[in-house]
């Protein structure tokens, strides 16, 4: 049972206190966008065994949507940060880099 | 045979004996025994069968990791199956029973399954039962599952009388295993001022150290433990529990105690198990080491035990299992064994030393005791049916020829000490080979890691890998400061304790005995003793092609049983990496899951049973409807009245009772649970555009519009009546399952996407009581109550038309008015602060009286609602369904470019003329349709079934109708009115229903519009 900390409230959450939201900085592809872009945008995730960026809620805490940087193999957590960016904040980047040299994800490294 | 000895026993007390029934038979022990240790006093070697050849079987370790001795435990509602003798406390009264055989432990009809094992191998089931087919479910099957399981199930009436619960703790450091090494771990780790948690599985500390001897800082263990336990009993920021063992570690520290806090004292008040769920930032594994067998024929007959073990019940319980031992062994641990038997008066025959060069210091001392030992020897095979008769002796590296017999009654084996790695491993953490020792370690490299990317567990003592007790005594000192350190303190700079035993000669690794065993004796040298897996299977499944060991274990169920291979693997694993010509490391575990050995469904739901199964959601007319007849029915969390039953009256007859009279004179429903939430700001109707598959940006403050709601992916995902407030605020009804969730997506996309956008939403659902007040007499009640205590409001349908709301006074209460209606009623739903709603209610059920008012329920609701061809979200919809295939094309603005679902509605399945289409039904002869049926059409499938071409998704009766009247989905229905459909029902009837307009009652909408 993950541990992640919300950046809105400070709390320290259990898993249990969280609603997991999938991928992060997904690109919304409404109307008159190809069925291909339609496609990927509804139903393509991205599924490494590494460093994800991903979306949660402190569903039963202060109900603020946020982001998290982790590793999905060994359950590090690089940070987590707030929903209101389209990409992860420098110093989650360098956090990643710190401890993942050459990462990448979708267009981020 | 096995007996009580006159002394020895340091775990029993002979002042206090205890009385119990083994099979209906009278038994007497101590306190202090466990179940096998009582057993074994009693002479009862044979303790159940094993599972697949009923094969007699014996007690063959001392605790958690004993595969055989598994009994039906108490009776009645406090019965249990599957719990091992070994680590059961015996109490006056406990009452036992045997498992696994028919008629009687003695004599069991289905082991003439050994008879037949040539016949069972390895796959049998899956070789023998593929075909064909059908067989499997009507023959094979029903056959199988009455000869094979362990234990009983209860009896499925009654209920478990006992009460569990959770203990959520946080400390800085927890230390699983109560032995030496965990109390020194714990001792120093709390000497660092850090919070320690230190649990033991067994109700005794120290572990095996009491039993195999040695001293710690010049004491003997026993006096070592006992001061080392008071000291951590004095420190205030140290928890000591026994009984409570370590179930499992997860991600970032978490991690699960079972405490059996009164298995031992049943009947006792409190709860019977706790689960303690625990976040560490350091977890000390101290768990330990579990002696291995060593593969010989007939290891598995009763008296051929572990050597720890026997030693444990000579030392803890005073108890032998044979007068005539033979030690058998790869190691000098065993030769403690032998030493202890004999200094307590029992004839050890032989110590079979696999190896050529033997033993060291304890080999000295064994024959000093007059100890014959036979370097180079191994056991041939032990015969002998429901208990040890004869050994046949032959040399280690053969095949098993040139014997010789002893008649011995019992054998004390060791294939050598392997850690317990389990807690290390669960959460990840990776093991090594250590040749020296043939057994898997933790690899302190690569530990589990927790959220900062460190690791968090540590292995302390014989877990790690250390098996000398010097050794030990310094590792669990180390790891003890390393956890206090991690976890933020300062250790103190404190002397490991000094711990001397007598100095080993190394072990050599023995896989097979002897090392070129003939098939006949491979046959019948077990690994599995629980599954009944030998050494032959597993050589036959790695002929067969089987490389992975965890396809192995599937093929061979070899560490499948309850004991989940705590003995088994290692052997497995090495007779399969030798059968693939591999090394054991190359073949690698399989994976460690827990919880560590079977914890009670008890203790997993903990106090959440009954009444606090969850919290209960309740409106403030629930303790009206509850004292009226309601019919209870779960709506998500909330209960609402199914039914308002009268005395004499079926569920069935009030719902029509109901139906009717709403339709003809006013009915009153408590609608409270509907989700209501308030979005405002100055971008709260762009917002809404975007939520909704409708404008609301265009509505008119002091009016409603019904609203559809649908996902990115196009499909329906809730329905209400939107009301604009003011010009930046708006009340969106949402379905009553609905309001949190379409609050969370409501958020998701403000705080994600669109999150400069000036909208907050709140959701007010329990702020407001609302009342559905229906029927032609609705306005009637309402304007009764105004001019009996002057309320304000103008309820005319000039002042209030439909679909528009008012806030003012209605009698004497604060209120808002929606001219709403999900009935086809006059209607007006009427929302009063919540602290008012039950005085509101109980002012309109007086004020009704002369209109025949009367109170419904949820089904008098679908049924209203089905009549006039609503459509009921989770009912029409099932996530497959788009607005367009319910009819509700109108609710979809043709102006807006965007909205959520937009594009994905645009994709061509989703345009498909083929899609199924709302219609109604009308069962042929009155009858009510079965819910869920599905529609046949011409033709059948690939797989030989008829073409389904629709399905039934609302059936009521209507009793304002007299007949069944059914919603459903259909292909190309809207353009088959008239047509008869067939649907096939599961009751073997096939039902036939007219395609209709889904408007059964008042097409026009005349009544709802006055």
């Amino acid at each position: 049972m993950l541990i992640l900390n919300c950046p809105y409230c400070g709390v320290d959450a259990d898993e249990t206190e969280l609603a997991a939201g999938g991928e992060a900085h997904l690109k919304r592809f409404g109307p008159g966008s190809s069925d291909d872009e339609l496609h990927d945008y509804l139903f393509t995730r991205e599924n490494p065994k590494g460093v994800h960026l991903e979306r949660w809620r402190h569903a039963s805490g202060c109900g603020k949507w946020f982001h998290a940087a982790r590793c999905t193999a060994t359950l590090e957590v690089f940070g987590t940060y707030k929903a209101q960016v389209s990409g992860p904040p420098q110093e989650i980047r360098d956090a990643i880099s710190a401890k993942r040299p050459g990462w990448s994800w979708r267009e981020f490294s | 045979m096995s007996t009580r000895l006159a002394k020895q026993g340091r775990l029993i007390d002979r002042s206090k004996q205890v009385t119990f029934t083994f099979n209906g038979t009278t038994m007497r022990g101590y306190e202090g025994d466990t179940l096998a240790s009582a057993l074994l006093a009693n002479d009862q070697m044979m303790m159940g069968r094993s599972f697949k050849y009923h094969r007699p079987r014996g007690v063959v370790a001392s605790g958690a990791e004993e595969p055989n001795a598994l009994v039906g435990l108490g009776e009645g509602t406090r019965f249990e199956p599957n719990q091992r003798a070994t680590t059961t406390e015996l109490f006056d009264g406990l009452k036992a029973a045997s498992q696994n055989h028919w008629p009687n432990l003695d004599f069991d009809i289905g082991a003439v399954n050994t008879y037949l094992s040539r016949f069972l191998p390895a796959g049998f089931y899956y070789k023998m039962f593929i075909h064909p087919a059908p067989f499997w479910k009507h023959v094979y099957e029903p056959i199988i599952r009455r000869s094979a399981g362990l234990g009983k199930a209860p009896d499925k009436e009654l209920v478990d009388a006992d009460t569990y619960e959770h203990f959520h703790v946080h400390t800085d450091v927890l230390v699983i295993g109560g032995g030496v090494a965990g109390l020194q771990a714990a001792k120093v780790a709390a000497s660092s001022g850090a919070r320690v948690l230190l649990i033991e599985q067994t109700a005794h500390w120290g572990g095996r150290a009491p039993v195999d001897g040695g001293t710690i800082d010049g004491l003997s263990p026993d006096e070592w433990v006992s001061r080392t336990v008071a000291e951590l009993e004095a420190m205030d920021n140290v928890t000591l529990r026994a009984r409570t063992m370590g179930a499992g570690v997860y991600d970032h520290g978490y991690a699960l105690g079972y405490e059996r806090v009164a298995d031992h004292t049943p009947g006792v008040p409190g709860p019977r198990h706790r689960l303690w769920r625990i976040r560490a930032k350091q977890i000390v594994s101290a768990t330990g080491a579990i002696e291995r067998p060593l593969s010989f024929a007939g290891n598995d007959v009763p008296g051929v035990m572990l050597a720890g073990a026997m030693r444990d019940y000579v030392v803890n319980w005073g108890v032998t299992p044979g007068q005539r031992v033979v030690v058998a062994t790869n190691n000098d641990d065993a030769y403690r064994t032998a030493i202890i038997l004999k200094k307590a008066g029992v004839d050890v025959l032989r110590i079979l030393d696999a190896r050529k060069e033997g033993g060291g210091a304890l080999a000295d001392e064994a024959r000093a005791l007059g100890i014959r030992v036979d370097p180079g020897k191994a056991i041939a095979k032990v015969k002998g049916g429901k208990r040890v008769r004869k050994i046949s002796i032959c040399n280690q590296d053969g095949v098993g020829g040139a014997r010789e017999e002893v008649e011995a009654d019992a054998v004390a084996m060791s294939g050598g000490w392997s850690p317990v790695v389990h807690m290390w491993s669960h959460c990840g953490g990776k093991l090594i080979w250590d040749r020296a020792n043939a057994h898997f370690r933790p690899d302190p490299d690569r530990p589990p890691l927790g959220a900062d990317g460190k690791g968090f567990v540590l292995a302390a003592g014989s877990a790690n890998g250390p098996l000398a007790l010097d050794q030990v005594m310094a590792d669990a000192d180390a790891a003890g400061k390393a956890a206090a350190k991690a976890a933020g303190f300062t250790p103190k700079r404190t002397k490991a304790p000094e711990g001397a035993a007598e100095g080993e000669n190394a072990m050599e690794a023995v896989w097979l005995m002897p090392a070129n065993a003939e098939i006949q004796l491979r046959m019948k040298s077990w690994l599995d003793f629980q599954n009944d897996v030998k050494v032959s299977d597993v050589q036959l499944a790695a002929r067969e092609g089987y490389e992975s060991v965890e396809h192995t274990k599937r093929y061979t169920t070899l560490g499948m049983a309850t004991d989940q291979g705590k003995l088994s693997n290692i052997n497995g694993l090495a007779i399969l990496a030798d059968a693939l010509n591999a090394d054991i490391p190359q073949v690698g575990t399989t994976t460690f899951r827990p919880p560590y050995t079977p914890i009670s469904m008890g203790a997993i739901g903990g106090e959440a049973r009954g009444e606090v199964f969850q919290p209960v959601r309740k409106t403030p007319i629930y303790d009206w409807s509850n004292a009226n007849g309601a019919d209870w029915e779960p709506v998500g969390q909330w209960r609402r009245p199914f039914a308002y039953v009268r005395p004499g009256e079926s569920v069935h007859d009030a719902v029509n009772r109901e139906v009717r009279n709403t339709r003809e004179n006013l009915g009153l429903l408590d609608a409270s649970t509907l989700g209501k939430l308030i979005v405002k700001g100055p971008d709260a109707g762009k917002f809404l555009d975007m939520l909704y598959t409708n404008m609301m940006s265009t509505l008119k403050p002091g009016k409603c519009r019904y609203g559809l709601m649908c996902s990115e992916n196009g499909f329906l995902i809730d329905d209400g009546v939107v009301a604009r407030i003011d010009e930046d605020t708006f009340l969106c009804h949402t379905t009553t399952g609905g309001a949190e969730r379409i609050h969370g997506h409501m958020e998701e996309w403000l705080q994600t996407e669109w999150w400069d956008w000036k909208v907050y939403v709140a959701n007010v659902t329990e702020q407001y009581a609302q009342i559905a007040v229906v029927g032609p007499k609705a306005r009637k009640v309402l304007e009764k109550l105004n001019a009996k205590a002057g309320g304000g409001m103008d309820l005319s349908a000039e002042a209030l038309p439909f679909m528009e709301w008012r806030d003012g006074r209605i009698g004497e209460f604060d209120a808002r008015a929606y001219r709403i209606s999900f009935s086809g009623e006059l209607s007006y739903e009427i929302a009063v602060p919540a602290s008012q709603g039950l005085a509101f209610w109980e002012a309109l059920v007086d004020a009704g009286k002369e209109f025949g008012v009367m109170p419904y329920g949820t089904e008098t609701l679908h049924i209203l609602r089905a009549e006039k061809g609503f459509i009921m979200i989770g009912d029409e919809t099932d996530g497959t369904v788009i607005p367009q295939d319910l009819g509700l094309g109108w609710a979809i603005s043709k102006k807006k470019d965007d909205y959520l679902g937009k594009r994905a509605q645009e994709r061509s399945h989703m345009a498909d003329r083929d899609r199924w289409k709302l219609v109604g039904l009308e069962s042929v002869d009155g009858s009510v349709l079965p819910d869920g049926a599905y529609a046949v059409g011409e033709g059948v499938n690939a797989n030989g079934q008829r073409n389904m071409i629709g399905r039934v998704t609302s059936t009521y009766y209507s009793a304002n109708l007299g007949r069944g009247i059914a919603m459903g989905l259909i292909q190309h229905g809207p353009d088959r009115m008239g047509e008869i459909v067939e649907f096939p029902g599961t009751d073997g009837k096939t039902y036939k229903a007219k395609i209709v307009d889904p408007v059964f009652y008042d097409k026009e909408g005349a009544k709802q519009n006055v």
